[in-house]
């Protein structure tokens, strides 16, 4: 057989995904260069193929989220209750491990080592010095972090900075640009460009407000990305990547010469509001699949997809906890088995709660058969009355 | 200043609205009704580009998965 005719013979097959499509074709070519295949030998082995596969297929009625839950379960009960370090970049502390995987399940608001993954666009990535140049740029730079000194005056009530050109130019940045930031306060005093001092006088306040005054100034953004409080390069295969701690994804995204198609952070609530929730649900499996792997363990992708997908399925993203996923009603009794029993039926008296018993705990309690597998089939009578 | 295209971006799959047939043709498939779809709401990023209403379906093709390509349905829903 030709091998355009079985391309397209098994491009015919409905019932297949495009994975075993492909992976088909690939070996019947192989072979068929070797022997060639007739017509009727390529249907059966495709006939067969389909029907290895649906054997395959979940039955309906499988607990698959139990299996799911299982799956990434035990392997946890192997990891590393905590370790840090970021693989590779040695200066760089990351939540891993179990906290990290609780983190992610959880939705935080804020992850507690937020980091970002910043890819740089062609003509950056294999130039250090210019991707150097953008990491200064996205690392946000307040006064403090370049004043050689900055000191409180209580007896004029002044707060008196003090530059250094070396840390200056580290950092790209001019006095005069240093001082127009810090003018803009309007409490500007006196200036001395030569020895690179400005005193502000914050005018006639107590020495709490003065204190407060001082940390403002300390506080003034010069540059950089709100958040990002470190941001390092690092040559890897494509060529320089930016890893920063601290993220900011709205603003990052807009620096010139980020690649912004493939920039993203280990924040997954940042991903959602700025990305939407298709993204929300990538970021979740990529997440903790990367944290397995960092542990060395293998979990089935389905089973994190399935996870996510149920975490997602509401358009927004919800936490899963001891109890379940969150916002998902469950049942008195299954609430009643799992603990405080006497509380749980207490409060569903009082309040009159209804029980439909659609889980497996429910059913259990009151001896039906669960709603798992078999028993998830109901039979309904046909009537035998006149026919409409 | 970057010009973002969020719909650009490796972690957002693709997104399209589904013609009223397509859907009921969905439906029949799977033996659902339409507010048993997952949802996404109307204040998502993808969905206010690409301009969605609420009660609309969306196609989302995902690529990468273990079945190569696979479809996935979300049904807009006002963000509340």
């Amino acid at each position: 057989m030709k091998e355009e005719k079985i391309i397209e013979k098994v491009d015919s097959v409905e019932s297949l995904p495009l994975s075993i499509k492909n992976e088909l074709k690939n070996k019947l070519i192989k072979v068929n260069r070797k022997q060639k295949l007739s017509e009727k030998i390529v249907k059966n082995i495709i006939d067969e193929t389909v029907k290895q596969y649906e054997d395959s297929l979940v039955e309906p009625g499988e607990a698959v989220g139990t299996v799911a839950a299982q799956s990434i379960g035990e392997p946890g009960t192997q990891m590393t209750l905590s370790t840090f370090h970021y693989a590779g970049v040695a200066e760089m502390n990351v939540t891993l491990g179990l906290p990290r995987i609780i983190e992610i399940v959880d939705v935080r608001r804020i992850p507690s080592t937020p980091v970002m993954t910043v890819h740089l666009e062609e003509e950056y990535k294999n130039d250090p010095r210019k991707a150097k140049e953008i990491a200064t740029r996205i690392e946000e730079t307040k006064v403090k972090d370049i004043t050689k000194k900055i000191l409180m005056d209580v007896i004029n009530m002044e707060v008196m900075l003090e530059f250094d050109q070396e840390i200056l130019s580290k950092q790209n940045l001019t006095f005069e640009e240093v001082f127009k930031k810090i003018d803009a306060l309007k409490k500007t005093k006196s200036v001395d460009k030569e020895n690179m001092r400005i005193v502000l006088d914050p005018g006639n306040v107590s020495l709490m407000k003065l204190r407060k005054f001082m940390t403002r100034v300390k506080n003034i953004k010069l540059k950089g990305v709100k958040g990002i409080e470190r941001a390092l390069i690092r040559k890897e295969e494509e060529g320089y990547v930016i890893y920063t701690e601290g993220s900011n994804l709205t603003g990052v995204l807009k620096i010139k010469g980020v690649d912004y198609k493939r920039t993203t952070t280990n924040d997954i609530r940042e991903i959602y509001s700025v990305l939407g929730i298709e993204a929300a649900r990538n970021a979740i499996i990529k997440e903790i699949t990367s944290v397995l792997e960092e542990q060395g363990l293998e979990v089935d992708q389905r089973h994190i997809m399935l996870l996510a997908d149920q975490m997602t399925k509401n358009g927004e993203l919800s936490s899963i906890g001891r109890h379940g996923l969150s916002g998902e009603k469950s049942s008195v009794l299954a609430k009643a088995a799992f603990e405080v029993t006497t509380a749980h039926l207490f409060e569903a008296g009082k309040s009159g709660a209804e029980d439909d018993l659609g889980g497996v705990t429910e059913n259990v309690i009151v001896g039906q058969p669960i709603p798992v597998g078999t028993g998830i089939v109901k039979l309904a009578m046909k009537s035998f009355g006149k026919e409409e | 200043m970057n010009k973002i295209n969020i719909l650009e971006h490796e972690m957002v799959p693709e997104h399209i609205i589904m013609s009223e047939e397509e859907v009921e043709e969905i439906l029949k498939k799977y033996h659902i009704k339409k507010e048993e779809l997952p949802l996404i709401r109307s204040d998502d990023p993808v969905v206010k580009l690409i301009g969605a209403k609420p009660g609309q379906v969306l196609k989302i093709i995902r690529k990468n998965s273990p079945a190569g390509v696979s479809e996935y349905y979300r049904l807009v829903v006002e963000g509340w």
